[in-house]
């Protein structure tokens, strides 16, 4: 199935999209997605670690399920998450 | 009251509108963008949200704080797009009964704002470079000034 992953602040600047498509087998789940997303985009694949995943505007884990239905987003760490107190 | 805005926030009609003969006291915080970080120095900001699960972030951190304090009315508001210097991109105004409340509230709001709401900047500097801010993340190189790259 096709998936699309929406992408903010840096990683929609490295991708140079603000959102990207990727192929997975389904059933898939946020790994699957995190791991299609470092193939079909390389100059993601550094930050990738780093990146939470949104499923339907939650925050999700890698073994979340995913579907053609689901709005996924790629989320990088925000503002002031740390240190800035 | 949750909001996600590209206009100026007029911070002083939202403290007015949480104030309440219910409430004895009303703590209004404003994040402002700053100038020196550091040796680095910030022209502009630029603010980017993942609009709708933003709204739900901010809509669950509300229901949170309601949950612990006795708050009577709050209003909280982030800005996005490009922002100058000492501009208001984040308000967050609480009453309570009393006033340690409204106060712990209010520094509660605004640290899970912070930490769980969608909503980055990019500091534009005088060197004439951008960077994301993205606490944490090492591969965020700062790109070059146009022309220098």
């Amino acid at each position: 199935m096709q998936l699309r992953v929406k992408l903010f602040a840096l990683a929609r600047q490295l991708a140079g999209s603000d959102s990207v498509v990727v192929s997975v087998a389904a059933p898939a789940t946020v790994r699957d997605v995190r791991r299609e997303l470092g193939e079909s985009c390389p100059a993601l694949r550094g930050l990738l670690p780093r990146m939470m995943f949104a499923v339907d505007s939650e925050f999700a884990d890698e073994s979340r399920p995913v579907t053609e239905a689901s709005e996924l987003a790629c989320i990088p760490p925000v503002s002031g998450g740390q240190g800035e107190r | 009251m949750i909001a996600i805005t590209r206009d100026t926030i007029d911070h002083a009609a939202l403290t007015e509108r949480v104030r309440s003969a219910a409430a004895g006291a009303v703590v209004t915080f404003l994040g402002t963008v700053r100038e020196f970080t550091g040796e680095r120095r910030t022209t502009c900001m630029e603010y980017e949200a993942y609009v709708e699960m933003a709204e739900s972030k901010m809509r669950e951190i509300e229901a949170e704080a309601r949950s612990r304090w006795p708050i009577t009315h709050v209003a909280l508001v982030h800005r996005i797009g490009r922002l100058e210097l000492g501009d208001v991109s984040v308000a967050i105004a609480v009453s309570c009964p009393h006033r340690g409340q409204a106060f712990d509230a209010c520094r509660h709001l605004i640290d899970r704002v912070k930490e769980v709401v969608p909503i980055w900047k990019c500091e534009h500097r005088s060197s004439g470079e951008t960077e994301w801010v993205h606490p944490g993340l090492d591969a965020s190189p700062a790109s070059a000034p146009a022309g220098k790259a």
